[in-house]
Formats: C-alpha cells, sequence, structure tokens
C-alpha cells in the first residue's frame, strides 16, 4: 500500500489457474490469466476479477473476505492459504500458481469435495461453540440444530492438503481430527475410555510422521502438530496405565 | 449420471509432492523428507554392504579388488555421504521420538536445527579422522 493508504502502482502478474469441469476441461489443465495487481491485491480479488472481466465460467469458493469463514483455502505457489488474505504482490513471484486443495476430491476448477475433512471431526463427537461468533439468533438450514464448532478451528481443510501422511492414507484421522480429539479430551464432554482408543488405531494418532506442515499452514494458528503430539502424551500414558491395570 | 469426484494429480505425483517437495513448505517437512531420503539411502547401502561381505565366500582375491576400490577418492566420498546420511537419521530421529510423545513439540524447529549444528560438527571431526588417521 502506499503512504496514502491508496493503492499503489499496478503490475501484470501471471495466474496460472489449475481447470477442471467434468465432461468439458477433462482431464484438468492449467489456464493462465495475466492481471494488473495493486498492491492491495489479494488472490481472491485477483481470482474475482479474472471472473468478471476474463472467464466467468471459473469456479472458486468464497465467503467473509477477512479470513473468518476459511471457505477460500487454496494452494497459492504450492502453499496452501486462505486466498482472501494472501496479497499477490507480496508473493514475490511473476507467476502465481493456483490450486485447490490436496487430498480432497476436486469438483471443478478450485472447489472441492469437503465433506472427508468434516467426516474427520465426527469421531470426536466435540461440541465446542466459538461464543463470540455463535448467535442464538440466527436463522438455520432446515434439519440443522444447532451450529457446533472447534474453537479456533475455521475447517478450511489447509491441515490435511499439506499433511504427507493424508496424501498417502485416505483413512488417516487428520491433523484436524485429531486435534479435535484432544480437545474433547481435554474438555471432558467425552468419556476418556472412548477416546482414546479413537486415537490408538493404525490411521490414529501414531500415523502422524510429524512432518509438522498443518501447524505451518494453519491460518488459525489451532496448531493441530502440536495438540496431536499433546494427545501422544495423554495417550502414551493412557497405554502405560491401561498395562498396570490403572484407570484411564 | 453422477460423476465421481476426482483427484487433479495421479496418486505418485501426489506422494512426490507431498512428500519430497519443498517449494512453499517448511522446517518440518524438509526433515521429514531428509528421514526418508536418507533412511533409503541406509537401506541400499546395508544391502550393497551385505553383497561385498559375500565376497569373502570368493577368496582373498575378491576382497583384495574391494579394498583397492575402497581406497579410492570416490569412494572416500561415498563414506562422507553414508556417514552424513547416518547422523542426520540419527539425530533426527531423537527429534522424532522426542517430539513423538509430546516432549519440546512446541521447540521442533529449534530441536531441529540444534541437532543439525550437533551433526555438522561430529561430520566435520569425523571426515578429518577419516583423512588423517584412516
Amino acid at each position: 500500500m502506499s503512504d496514502n493508504g491508496r493503492p499503489g502502482p499496478k503490475r501484470p502478474v501471471t495466474f496460472k489457474i489449475l481447470r477442471y469441469k467434468p465432461g468439458l476441461i477433462d482431464p484438468p489443465r492449467y489456464d493462465t490469466f495475466v492481471v494488473d495487481a495493486d498492491p492491495r491485491m489479494t488472490v481472491l480479488d485477483a481470482l474475482e476479477e479474472i471472473r468478471t472481466t476474463q472467464d466467468s465460467t471459473l469456479l472458486y469458493r468464497h465467503s467473509c473476505h477477512h479470513a473468518s469463514c476459511g471457505t477460500c483455502a487454496m494452494k497459492v505457489n504450492g502453499r496452501e492459504v486462505l486466498s482472501c488474505v494472501t496479497n499477490v504482490l507480496e508473493l514475490g513471484t511473476p507467476v502465481v500458481t493456483v490450486e485447490p486443495l490436496g487430498v480432497l476430491p476436486l469438483i471443478a476448477d478450485l472447489t472441492v469435495d469437503m465433506t472427508a475433512f468434516a467426516e474427520h471431526f465426527e469421531p470426536s463427537g466435540l461440541k465446542l461453540l466459538r461464543k463470540s461468533e455463535f448467535n442464538p439468533q440466527a436463522e438455520r438450514p432446515e434439519g440443522i440444530e444447532s451450529y457446533t464448532r472447534f474453537e479456533n478451528c475455521i475447517e478450511c481443510g489447509a491441515c490435511i492438503s499439506a499433511c504427507p501422511v493424508t496424501n498417502t492414507d485416505p483413512d488417516f484421522m487428520g491433523p484436524a481430527g485429531l486435534a479435535a480429539l484432544y480437545r474433547a479430551l481435554v474438555k471432558g464432554d467425552e468419556l476418556p475410555e472412548k477416546l482414546y482408543p479413537l486415537a490408538d488405531c493404525e490411521h490414529g494418532a501414531w500415523r502422524c510422521h510429524t512432518g509438522w506442515e498443518c501447524t505451518a499452514v494453519c491460518p488459525s494458528d489451532v496448531d493441530p502438530a502440536g495438540l496431536l503430539m499433546a494427545l501422544r502424551r495423554k495417550l502414551l500414558g493412557y497405554k502405560i496405565r491401561r498395562l498396570f491395570g490403572l484407570k484411564a | 449420471m453422477t460423476r465421481k469426484p476426482i483427484q487433479h494429480e495421479s496418486l505418485w505425483r501426489r506422494i512426490l509432492r507431498a512428500w519430497f517437495d519443498p517449494r512453499g513448505r517448511d522446517t518440518g517437512l524438509v526433515a521429514f523428507a531428509l528421514n526418508r531420503i536418507t533412511g533409503i539411502g541406509l537401506v541400499i547401502y546395508l544391502i550393497l554392504h551385505l553383497i561385498v561381505l559375500s565376497s569373502l565366500t570368493g577368496g582373498e582375491a575378491g576382497w583384495e579388488s574391494f579394498l583397492q576400490l575402497a581406497r579410492s577418492p570416490l569412494f572416500f566420498l561415498f563414506d562422507v555421504a553414508l556417514f552424513g546420511a547416518l547422523l542426520y537419521h540419527a539425530l533426527n530421529g531423537i527429534r522424532v521420538t522426542l517430539i513423538g510423545v509430546g516432549i519440546g513439540a512446541r521447540q521442533q524447529k529449534t530441536l531441529f536445527y540444534a541437532l543439525m549444528l550437533v551433526g555438522v560438527l561430529l561430520l566435520v571431526y569425523a571426515v578429518w579422522l577419516m583423512a588423517t588417521v584412516a
């Protein structure tokens, strides 16, 4: 940004964007678009400009535009980010590569099916409300009784996309799911006897290879890897106690 | 007809990118990738080592020809690389073991750099020993 807070001089930036439309752009390919980026432009702004002025068929997800909803997570230059808060010129590359999140099945262009990610949360049965954003008067979609949230986690899916293990073991519970499980343990809503066996399995806590990328890319500072390691520590204590016939 | 959603990369490309592509990644993935590379390297070395040892069954002549090869400068570089890989794998193994059970997890980056410094110092000392004493 210039000193007076107004947009500074624009610079042309090439965007290399992964495209896929079932039956139309199939197999996937990369399309390039040139956008004049001003110093305040984010990747999401650029996508919106491309969609508005160059290709109205470009598909991507977004909602809040301020890193709160987690909807616009994607890979930019190979790293998982929230596109709404990723400044184009600060990336410092003449070509910006934009791809959908990894691991999750591709629906079209930059949108992926988040179902598998949501399923990672289910085993913990975690019911935590981020009270600062919870509005009891808010209208709820049909069939939804209440909103639940895993504290700071904005459920963007960046962690499982960056995790080397989820990329090779689709059954791995994943950083977000295991971090949620740890929080459920600490919060004490669920019995440890139920939660420990969930984590102590082939695709559970021990499957992590400590690549630490989940924590590195998390836009919400949840620190999934740190929580996962804390879960392991608890798990180790549980296993030792169980070995000696003590209470979980 | 419902179309099955796809992955935009093949499994192998995805594995290679997720495990070994350091672009846009942090220390953790570099440590993870090097651990796998050195691990695979050490397994290959172990197999080669057993093959070379089996030449002993062919008598003194076979063993002597290997010793001549072992004294070459190229083999010296191989020894340095081998010891470097061994040091990396062992020291990072200590780090992974500690943070893997929640000890020093928040300091995993510092732990990595500290152990790598120890590794470099040990490697320099080992190279000096190999060059002067052996």
